[in-house]
């Protein structure tokens, strides 16, 4: 897939604008185009967030997607809003520890997947947003998981001692999603 | 006894280029003008000052000292200054401002200035009314004055109270000097020449903000002879606004 | 130099750093705090000054007292911020001092909202400042071209000693995109015939607003539009997308020029002969260029995130060579290209019907 359009929503704390950053960073990494775009409220902590990201081979015209390849919905607010944004045939991710909401769609595929559950499994702190990532690129092929690993590596240059100590935690969480749907742990 | 050779100061513009003042009689701004121009002539710093003009008759500042001049718009010469300090620190700069400008319209930006403790002068001229536009009440005005926005006289109820410029600035932390002077008789001229000077060393020095309050009459607008301008502020406006050296960082040093 | 992500309000700030900006004055307002804290993290540590100004009447005018020295100086802000730099930037115009000024749009009018919009078209272009005077107004609609602005509008300012406004939105300054900063690509011309500061071997001089003697202020005018017929001559810059077949050309700028360019393709991947003209300096407005195109087109459409501003300019550079028809949204709504292309379909659809029926 040479162009893909991603919006991932959460509530502030879950990182969805951070797991934008990292893809896009992949994405440069691989020499690909690339648009990162956030919505957020007043709130400084908490509020609902999302972000906007395109991937592409060209020039990404419009940082604004109307109708997304892939919807990564961590938590059921981001479910029930941006179902309708997928694109026919697409796909929402949907973190089901978060989200008990009926999916209303059959032009879809729908992954429903415990991130939250998931995550004790890891050593902690473990971090459902790069887990989020992992299945998006296992599921689309959309980058090289070198490329996302490459990229977390890059950015913990430029951030506190003290974050840049989570970068094993966040590999382990990426790695971790990039073989849930492998070892099917996406619940039906 | 000390010899006085009076002479134009070359800080003032020469008449041939234009120069030459042409305020109302028994004004205030020439006297302390020329003292400025002495001054900058005794520090030798003509050719290194910029002084900033402000809005109302201090405009006219810029016509009468020979000196590189930038325009401020109503109340903002503190700020122009900070620009142009912060931009080049070895310069002399100094803004030379009105009470409706630098107490009443810019009192924000002249409190913030000597907070941050800029490295400028300011010389306020105190007459205790907008003297440009007419004689109307500024922040300074006087319980009771008569200006032709207040006719029967400023109301602390309808107007509040007189702002006391050079006692405000004296509280902020940045502020190296701030004093209060009148332009009424010799003893007190000869006293603005002193603190003027005080107000330009505490710059040279770098010691911070030098503020300076000049009580100056406005005979036009208050309706008085020059005579009768002096006396009123000798018998009148001292009261309200007394004269005096409010803070003096350099005091503890000389003692 | 290869390409990095970068977020618009940073790749700003990191130009103007790189443009040799001396000086930064701000005060913060959202959605353009970033600005003002890059700077305060960089510009001291390299000896630059960076004030946080007591508001923005004061940031301005700090502005003003460091371009009086010929120093770049900039500072940056929102909507009502911007509001508050109006008879200081009129003041700039008639004085001739040069300042950079970066106008990152929020929604409006009043406080309004944080949300993307283009509702200062009017504020940059048609001032809120008293009298005859222009602001250069820069538009960027890509990160790149936001660096790429950035630089231009240093240099302009000095060139012109006149004030540069670079009008971004709120999503500029928010979105995140590769791109690259590579030097500095202006020589900068000689300030010392002008500036103030030492004066030991010349005439004292001033900058002022103030012309009082007769004659003097018209004089002062006049000299004023002369330089922006030259700027209007050499710096009008605009894109210019797929016009070549095109019946329907949209107008649009900045980041809504993107969007535009995107519904373009939509309209082209179907067959519509659609293109984009997008305006990249707002003044000077490409007048002449954007009448050519409607010359050899059957509509224009132009597209804003406000009620219809630049729409003026489009229809007095049109002057009647087509029809032109306004599509925008105001207070925090977005233009999508689904939404554009919409548009697109129901005027296209107009054109046809009435070229078939003879109208055109």
């Amino acid at each position: 897939m040479a162009d893909m359009s991603v919006i991932i929503s959460g509530f502030g704390g879950q990182g969805a604008l951070f797991a934008g950053i990292l893809l896009c960073h992949a994405a440069v990494e691989e020499g690909k185009h690339t648009t990162w775009f956030p919505a957020y409220g007043a709130e400084m902590r908490g509020g609902a967030v999302n972000c906007s990201v395109n991937i592409s081979d060209c020039e990404v015209p419009s940082p604004i997607i109307d109708s997304a390849d892939v919807v990564i919905a961590l938590n059921e607010e981001s479910q029930v809003k941006f179902e309708k944004k997928v694109k026919k045939g697409g796909i929402l991710i949907v973190n089901s520890s978060l989200s008990q909401a009926a999916f209303t769609r059959d032009d879809i595929n729908y992954l429903k997947i415990p991130f939250n559950e998931l995550a004790q499994q890891l050593s902690q702190p473990a971090f459902i947003n790069v887990m989020a990532i992992g299945v998006l690129l296992e599921k689309t092929g959309i980058l090289k998981s070198d490329s996302v690993i490459k990229a977390m590596r890059e950015m913990s240059k430029n951030v506190s001692a003290k974050k840049a100590a989570l970068l094993p935690n966040n590999i382990e969480s990426f790695e971790f999603g990039t073989r849930i749907i492998k070892k099917q742990l996406v619940t039906a | 006894m000390e010899t006085l050779v009076y002479k134009r100061p070359e800080s003032l513009l020469k008449a041939e280029k234009g120069g030459g003042f042409t305020f109302c009689p028994g004004c205030g701004h020439g006297v302390i003008l020329r003292t400025i121009a002495e001054l900058l002539d005794e520090f030798n710093i003509q050719k290194d000052t910029i002084a900033i003009a402000s809005v109302g008759c201090s405009v006219f500042m810029e016509r009468f000292l020979d000196l590189d001049v930038a325009g401020a718009s109503h109340g903002r010469s503190t700020c122009v200054a900070t620009g142009i300090k912060r931009c080049k620190p070895n310069n002399f700069v100094l803004t030379y401002q009105g009470d409706g400008d630098a107490a009443t319209i810019g009192f924000n930006e002249t409190i913030h200035t000597a907070c941050r403790g800029e490295h400028i002068t300011t010389i306020m001229i105190n007459n205790t009314n907008f003297g440009m536009t007419g004689g109307q009440a500024s922040a300074t005005t006087m319980l009771g004055q008569v200006t032709t926005t207040t006719p029967y006289g400023r109301k602390a109820e309808e107007t509040g109270y007189p702002l006391h410029a050079a006692e405000i600035v004296a509280q902020c932390e940045g502020t190296a000097y701030s004093a209060r002077v009148a332009v009424s008789d010799t003893k007190n001229i000869r006293a603005l020449k002193k603190t003027i000077k005080k107000a330009f060393e505490v710059q040279l020095k770098g010691l911070g903000y030098g503020f300076v309050e000049v009580l100056a009459g406005c005979p036009t607008n208050w309706h008085m002879t020059p005579t009768e301008a002096v006396e009123q502020i000798e018998n009148v406006i001292k009261t309200v606004h007394p004269l005096g050296v409010f803070k003096d960082i350099t005091e503890k040093e000389s003692v | 130099m290869a390409k990095e992500l970068v977020k618009g309000n940073i790749a700003i700030a990191r130009a103007a750093i790189n443009a040799g900006c001396q000086c930064y004055f701000g005060y913060p307002i959202t959605p353009q705090s970033e600005i003002g804290e890059y700077m305060g993290a960089h510009l001291p540590q390299m000896g630059r000054v960076f004030v946080t100004a007591e508001s923005e009447l004061a940031s301005i005018n700090m502005v003003i007292g460091a371009g009086t020295t010929g120093a770049k100086a900039m500072t940056s802000s929102s909507s009502c911020g911007i509001a508050l730099m109006q008879e200081a930037l009129s003041a700039m115009c008639i004085a001739e001092v040069p300042g950079v000024i970066v106008s990152v749009m929020r929604g409006g009018p009043g406080l309004g909202n944080i949300a993307p919009s283009q509702g200062d078209y009017f504020q940059a272009l048609k001032g809120g400042g008293n009298g005859d005077y222009k602001l250069i107004v820069l538009s960027p609609s890509t990160v790149q071209e936001a660096i790429d602005l950035t630089y231009r509008a240093f240099y302009l300012a000095l060139k012109y000693r006149n004030p540069v406004m670079l009008l971004a939105e709120g999503m500029l300054g928010q979105m995140m995109e590769p791109a690259e900063f590579g030097e500095y690509p202006y020589k900068d011309p000689d300030v010392t015939q002008w500036a103030l500061g030492c004066s030991h071997n010349r005439e004292a001089r001033n900058l002022v607003s103030l012309y009082m003697p007769e004659g003097a202020l018209e004089a002062k005018i006049n000299k004023i539009f002369e330089k922006y017929e030259l700027i209007t001559k050499n710096e009008t810059t605009y894109e210019e997308y797929m016009l070549d077949d095109a019946k329907l050309v949209l107008t649009a700028f900045g980041t809504v020029g993107r969007i535009a360019k995107a519904a373009v393709n939509k309209a082209r991947e179907v067959g519509m002969k659609v293109g984009l003209f997008r305006p990249v300096t707002l003044f000077p407005f490409p007048d002449k260029e954007l009448h050519e195109v409607a010359k050899n087109t059957d509509l224009i459409l132009d597209l804003e995130l406000n009620k219809g501003q630049m729409l003026s300019d489009v229809r007095s550079a049109v002057f009647g060579a087509c029809p032109v028809e306004f599509y925008g949204r105001s207070g925090g709504g977005l233009l999508s290209p689904d939404d554009i292309f919409a548009k697109i379909q129901e005027l296209y659809e107009k054109i046809d019907n009435k070229k078939a029926a003879g109208v055109v």
